[in-house]
């Protein structure tokens, strides 16, 4: 079992009251109320806990970049993954990931994911992502063609990583005279590869075909169920056997020495108003041409009032109840983390501990009660259940390097 | 009411819904990037003197999406093509806002063939001042209602509350506008280079208070033609088409 921190590296310095009145916290939301002098703060803060992280027996951190609003700090996950390269030891740096359709210049990024897994020696876990709707239009990046770029950046990665340079790369969205970076992978044949996702189909199948594990963000345990029957039978039809190696989970999870304080915390996994990434406009989250075809008419209604979020979440008693966010003493956690894991058996977990305005203080403590308390008696059940992690599992890092593929008749398609 | 005919002529391999009325010259009307609705009193004064020809934008309404398409050059090149097949080369072109855009591409690159063109609140050209405004972070009915200073005349085209059927229909132009048009936003830098050679009796038509294209882009078209005219249309937003049909039409000749 791989248990990882996580924190979004909430800007929780911004004036809330502005965002209501603004009526958005999110992509348009002015960033004249971004207070530099208390993000250099926040970040140190940051700094420390995962220092902490490392320091009580988590085995990995996980990273993720988010743009021009206040529930996520990090503009660029490799920034902080260069800076875990050089100061922590042990833990693995899992980034989750790198929006690759964002950018122009794929090369780049394989450049920089190398030199932090030369730095780290070897620890980095190189995830992916296609980028949130309001990241295109952050950046720029064209939404209709999000699925087509984040593909051809991914193929271009892994080429970089592998196929000896120098070498041309005409794609259609990206086209390279020379790839031939002096800076590859100390991980042989390339850095593991996971795949988080929410609720494109798309995306999860599209992992499974490449045999890279998938991280489910802060889903239901039935919508994470229904994700891992999906990607078994894609891996049983391309040749491997899906299970634990291959299933990640993102579980909100807050600790404090007594129930009722680690509820009051809690209710800061709902700061941004109850919304996973703060208000918007639900034109900005799922611009033309990015969701799924499948999807365009709940989404229409959705944005004129006249349907449901798809991404809607219950109310904050309704997740505690139902377990979406789980809160409590280490023994309440541990026991409803059990459950968790009895019911969706993942190999890896990450444990997003910290949001909003928890204090630094009750951060650290959270962080550190997880380490001593919760984690091993977690570990135990790992070993009950026989969830493996895929370093556990040694798992070859992608179908293109597996050599004990039995794929059955009618594969692939 | 006009009497459509429909037909899906097959132009680069894309079946094009073509709907035609009237008779007379012909008359191809490149439609908004929000489409143009079945019936409209605009079409009903033109198809007396002209035979109308209005397509759905490949990619927009029912019209078939060219999954290669990459620029709106390339819809003006099909159009091009679709003339050539109906023999109807010199058919006026009459294009409104996005399709002020196409029908300019294809007269710069036929600029002896259109009998004439009207470009009503073209896209295609960055304004002086001010943006094309961006589809890609208004909602739908917001950006359509931005099209109308009149907002009953919205009200009369689409309803108060336009049905989901059209948002979908909203949402999938929206998305092939993206991918012909996402950067820069809904306009070519090298048009206005390319247009002085246009021939055709040209007329530019722009609502006073259009939203969607600054009126001041006009100095820039007037520029790049000199022989066009302008026509500005006082209390009226960037559908001088569905606000103020008789005025327009009035104004497009043969």
């Amino acid at each position: 079992m791989h248990f990882m921190y996580f924190t979004e590296q909430p800007m929780s310095a911004y004036p809330a009251e502005e965002g209501l009145k603004f009526g958005a916290t999110a992509l348009m939301f002015p960033n004249k109320h971004f207070d530099p002098a208390e993000g250099s703060r926040l970040y140190n803060e940051f700094i420390d806990q995962y220092k902490l992280a490392e320091a009580v027996g988590f085995d990995g951190i996980m990273l993720n970049e988010h743009h021009n609003a206040p529930f996520c700090m990090q503009a660029k996950a490799n920034v902080f993954a260069a800076v875990l390269a050089a100061i922590t030891e042990r833990v693995k740096i899992v980034i989750l990931g790198n929006p690759l359709p964002l950018s122009e210049n794929p090369v780049r990024l394989a450049e920089e994911l190398a030199m932090i897994d030369m730095i780290s020696k070897g620890r980095l876990v190189s995830g992916f992502v296609r980028g949130g709707g309001q990241e295109q239009l952050a950046t720029g990046a064209n939404p209709a063609y999000n699925r087509e770029r984040f593909e051809e950046a991914h193929d271009l990665i892994v080429q970089a990583w592998t196929r000896p340079g120098p070498f041309r790369f005409e794609g259609n969205h990206y086209q390279q005279r020379v790839v031939n970076p002096w800076a590859l992978p100390l991980q042989q044949p390339h850095p593991r590869i996971w795949i988080p996702g929410v609720i494109s189909k798309e995306t999860v199948i599209w992992a499974a075909r490449h045999r890279y594990p998938y991280i489910a963000l802060n889903t239901t345990i039935e919508q994470t169920l229904k994700i891992w029957e999906l990607y078994d039978g894609i891996a049983a039809e391309v040749g491997f056997q899906g299970g634990p190696a291959y299933h990640g989970y993102l579980k909100q999870v807050h600790v404090a020495e007594t129930d009722e304080k680690a509820i009051e915390n809690a209710r800061q996994f709902t700061w941004m108003q109850g919304e996973f990434t703060g208000l918007a406009h639900p034109v900005w989250s799922t611009p033309s041409g990015y969701g799924s075809p499948e999807n365009r008419r709940g989404f229409v209604e959705f944005s004129t009032g006249r349907g449901t979020s798809p991404r809607r979440r219950p109310n904050f008693a309704e997740q505690i109840e139902n377990n979406m966010i789980i809160a409590g003493r280490p023994e309440t956690v541990i026991a409803k983390l059990r459950h968790v894991m009895r019911e969706t058996r993942p190999g890896i977990m990450s444990l997003w501990a910290n949001d909003g305005g928890i204090s630094q203080a009750d951060s650290l403590n959270c962080i550190r009660l997880l380490g001593q308390e919760v984690l091993p008696a977690l570990r135990e059940t790992a070993k009950e259940l026989g969830l493996e992690s895929p370093f556990e599992a040694n798992t070859p890092v992608s179908l293109a390097q597996s050599t004990d593929l039995t794929p059955r008749a009618a594969a692939a398609e | 009411m006009v009497e459509w005919r429909e037909s899906q002529p097959s132009i680069a391999g894309v079946a094009v819904r073509l709907r035609r009325a009237g008779k007379g010259q012909p008359l191809l009307v490149l439609p908004h990037d929000i489409g143009a609705p079945a019936q409209l009193p605009l079409f009903d004064l033109l198809a007396t003197r002209f035979e109308l020809l209005v397509p759905d934008h490949p990619g927009f309404g029912t019209s078939e999406r060219p999954e290669w398409m990459r620029n709106a050059r390339d819809l003006a090149v099909m159009y091009r093509w679709l003339l050539t097949e109906l023999e109807a080369s010199r058919a006026a072109l009459l294009g409104l806002g996005f399709g002020g855009w196409i029908a300019a591409e294809m007269a710069s690159m036929s600029p002896a063939d259109p009998a004439s063109l009207t470009l009503v609140g073209p896209m295609g050209i960055k304004p002086p001042e001010g943006d094309i405004m961006d589809q890609a972070i208004v909602s739908y009915i917001d950006y359509a209602r931005a099209g109308f200073h009149d907002q009953a005349a919205f009200d009369a085209v689409y309803g108060a509350e336009p049905s989901t059927d059209q948002l979908v229909a909203w949402d999938h132009g929206r998305e092939m506008g993206f991918r012909i048009a996402w950067k820069p936003y809904m306009r070519s830098v090298t048009l206005e280079h390319l247009l002085g050679g246009i021939r055709a009796p040209t007329t530019l038509v722009w609502g006073e208070e259009d939203r969607v294209v600054p009126v001041g882009a006009a100095k820039i078209w007037q520029r790049a033609m000199p022989r066009a005219r302008l026509v500005r249309i006082p209390g009226c937003g960037h559908c001088v088409d569905m606000e103020q049909p008789e005025a327009l039409a009035r104004l497009i000749t043969a």
